[in-house]
This record gives C-alpha cells, structure tokens and sequence, in this order.
C-alpha cells in the first residue's frame, strides 16, 4: 500500500457539522474505490461512531490503540456496507489528555502505510483535544456555517493552523438555506469566502436528509437523490483531484417559489 | 422585482448587518493575534510624533477599539492613540 493523506475536519465552534462531514467524505472516499479510516478524536464526547451507525460493534478504542492495550487492527472497525471503510473510534471514559500529539502523529503515520485517506474528526473548541486532531496530518478543512459566530471561529481557527503550518486550509460552507440567502437574510458563499479568504472545497445545503440518515446512522452519501448527498459525492471528487463545478442549490427551491418568482419577475 | 424591494427593505437586509459586525469582530481578532503589529506602529508613530513635540512615552498608549462614526452612526474599527504631550519643540523651523 502507498502512502496515504491524513485530513483533519475542524470548526472551531462546535455543531456546525464536523461530525456528519467526516462520516459523509470518509464514506464517501470509500466509495470512490478508496480504503479509507476515519478517526474520532472527540475523546470523553465520542459521536462519529453513532453517526456512522457502528456504535454496537465497538471493542477497543484510539486509547486502547495509543497505549498498547490492543494492535491497531484490533481497534479499526471494518464498516461491512461500505468496502474499504474503518472507523476509529474514540474513547468514551477517558480525557483529551489521554493521547499526546507525538502519539498521534505517530498513529496517523501508521495509518497512512495501510489507507489511502485518513480523516480526522476535531472536537470543537481549541486545546489539546484540537490539538491531537491536526498533528500529523497534510490538510484540514474547515466547516463552518453561515453564522457570524461559526465564522468567527473559523477565522481563528485557520489563524491557528497556519501558525501550525498546515497551510491553505479549505473551507466547506455547511447549512446554507437557499431560500433565506435569496431574501439576504443569509450571508451567501462568496461574502464567507470574501472574508475568511481561503479557497472553497465545498457547499452543503442545509438537507432534511442529514437528519434522517443521521437518525439511521447511514451516512447521506448512501443515497441518490438528496442535493446534501451530491454536495458531499462533489467533495469527495474534488479530494481526489478531478475538477466538479459548485452544487447550484438553486434546483433546490420548490415549485411554489418558482411560480410566485415568476409573478414579481417584471 | 420582488416584495422586499417595492418595501425598500432590501437596505437593512440582515446579512449586510452580519457581515459589518462580522468585519469588525475579525479585526480585533486578528490583530490580537499579533500584539507586534500595535508594537511596530507605535515604534512609528512616537518617531515622527517627537520631531514635532516632546512625547511622554511611559504613559502612551495605543489600542484598537470599536467606535461609531460620527457621520453616520456605523461602527468601525478605530486606532485610537493616547499620546501625552511633555512640550512642543520649538516651531521656528518650521514656519
């Protein structure tokens, strides 16, 4: 196996969406063809597993891993509807001071001699729990949705991961409601990328959807039709270097909007 | 033309008012992420301030706060510098 790129998923502010972001790209990844291992590094608050729906399958854990209890193959989950899929989870009973960042670096570079993809899973906040999450890894993307507050703690966020060296993070929009942005009561994709510049990777709509597959624990990408199913499929291409255009959320207004545009279309 | 736009609402839109709040909070942010910034432009600016007057250096003070505009009531960032003033150097050359 070659060497792998280590992803880190970070926000800053915490429910803007990191969580189902990393299931849907990790899953997303496998389905491209690629082995992919997601790493929950939310140790004390661990949510990537239920959201992946693998929460009953779980013996050890990124602990149990660092500190030797078990091998590294031990503790990755084999997702069994998606090939090429694994999930480490993280630890429910112990702290962020759990695992150091010289452990992680050293279990992200373990992971990239067996995947293709690693993808990480920040827990929101800045401190040592962050600070595990980025280290060791290439690249770190940055969601982030379209809330002055979410924001805020992107700007900073990115201003701490370029002090780190881990240069031009991107940033993916989550939650943008296309009807509300219309009546600009939303701020729209270009004023966040015009004030956090950096480079976009992509756009979620906010999807009933999520919250349906959430409550399965099948990640979206699963399915065909929802438009937050293609905003995450587009991501996915654009990781592996093919060039898709942004999702035109605009398909998304329903017929009733598009009669009453037509009557104040003058 | 939409409904927004016959009630001449579309001025105050909310995400104009997010996005100026926004602006405004990142300045300070940001500069809180360099203190070195503030260091150099005071460096600078008691350099050209004392070949005008005498300056109190010890009680300078320079910082970046959030104000409104006189004109029109917005908020803006301001650089607002404090500078004591021991005595003005003699003008002759300068008239």
């Amino acid at each position: 196996m070659g060497i792998g790129k280590a992803i880190v998923i970070t926000s800053g502010k915490g429910g803007v969406g990191k969580t189902t972001t990393t299931a849907n790209i990790g899953t997303g990844l496998a389905m491209l063809g690629n082995k992919v291992a997601v790493v929950d590094t939310d140790i004390g608050l661990r949510n990537l597993d239920v959201v992946l729906g693998l929460e009953n399958r779980i013996v050890y854990d990124i602990v149990d891993v660092v500190e030797g209890n078990c091998r590294l193959k031990q503790g990755l989950i084999r997702d069994k509807r998606f090939e090429g899929l694994y999930l480490l989870p993280a630890a429910q009973t112990r702290d962020k001071t759990a695992v150091s960042p010289e452990q992680m670096i050293e279990l992200v570079n373990k992971l990239k001699e067996e995947f293709d993809y690693i993808v990480i899973d920040s827990p929101a906040g800045i401190e040592q729990g962050f600070k595990n999450s980025i280290a060791g890894v290439e690249e770190a993307y940055i969601v982030t949705t379209p809330e002055i507050s979410a924001v805020r703690d992107a700007d900073r966020v990115i201003g701490l991961l370029e002090s780190q060296g881990i240069k031009n993070p991107k940033l993916i929009i989550n939650r943008i409601r296309y009807d509300m942005v219309k009546k600009g009561d939303m701020m729209n994709v270009d004023d966040i990328v015009g004030i956090l510049a950096v480079d976009l990777i992509g756009i979620i709509p906010d999807d009933e959807s999520i919250v349906i597959s959430t409550n399965k624990g099948e990640p979206v990408v699963f399915q065909d039709k929802p438009l937050a199913a293609k905003a995450y499929k587009n991501i996915c291409s654009r990781i592996t270097g093919e060039e898709v255009e942004l999702l035109n959320l605009e398909t998304n207004e329903g017929k009733l909007s598009k009669i009453i545009k037509l009557l104040f279309s003058k | 033309m939409d409904l927004f736009k016959i009630f001449g609402k579309n001025k105050n839109k909310s995400k104009n008012v997010a996005k100026e709040r926004l602006k405004l909070v990142l300045v300070h942010d940001r500069s809180d992420l360099s203190p070195k910034f503030l260091e150099m432009i005071k460096g600078d600016i008691i350099r050209i301030v004392n070949e005008y007057a005498e300056i109190d250096q010890e009680g300078l003070d320079i910082k970046l706060t959030r104000m409104k505009r006189d004109s029109d009531d917005s908020p803006m960032s301001a650089l607002v510098a404090n500078i004591p003033i021991v005595k003005i150097k003699d003008d002759e050359k300068y008239t």
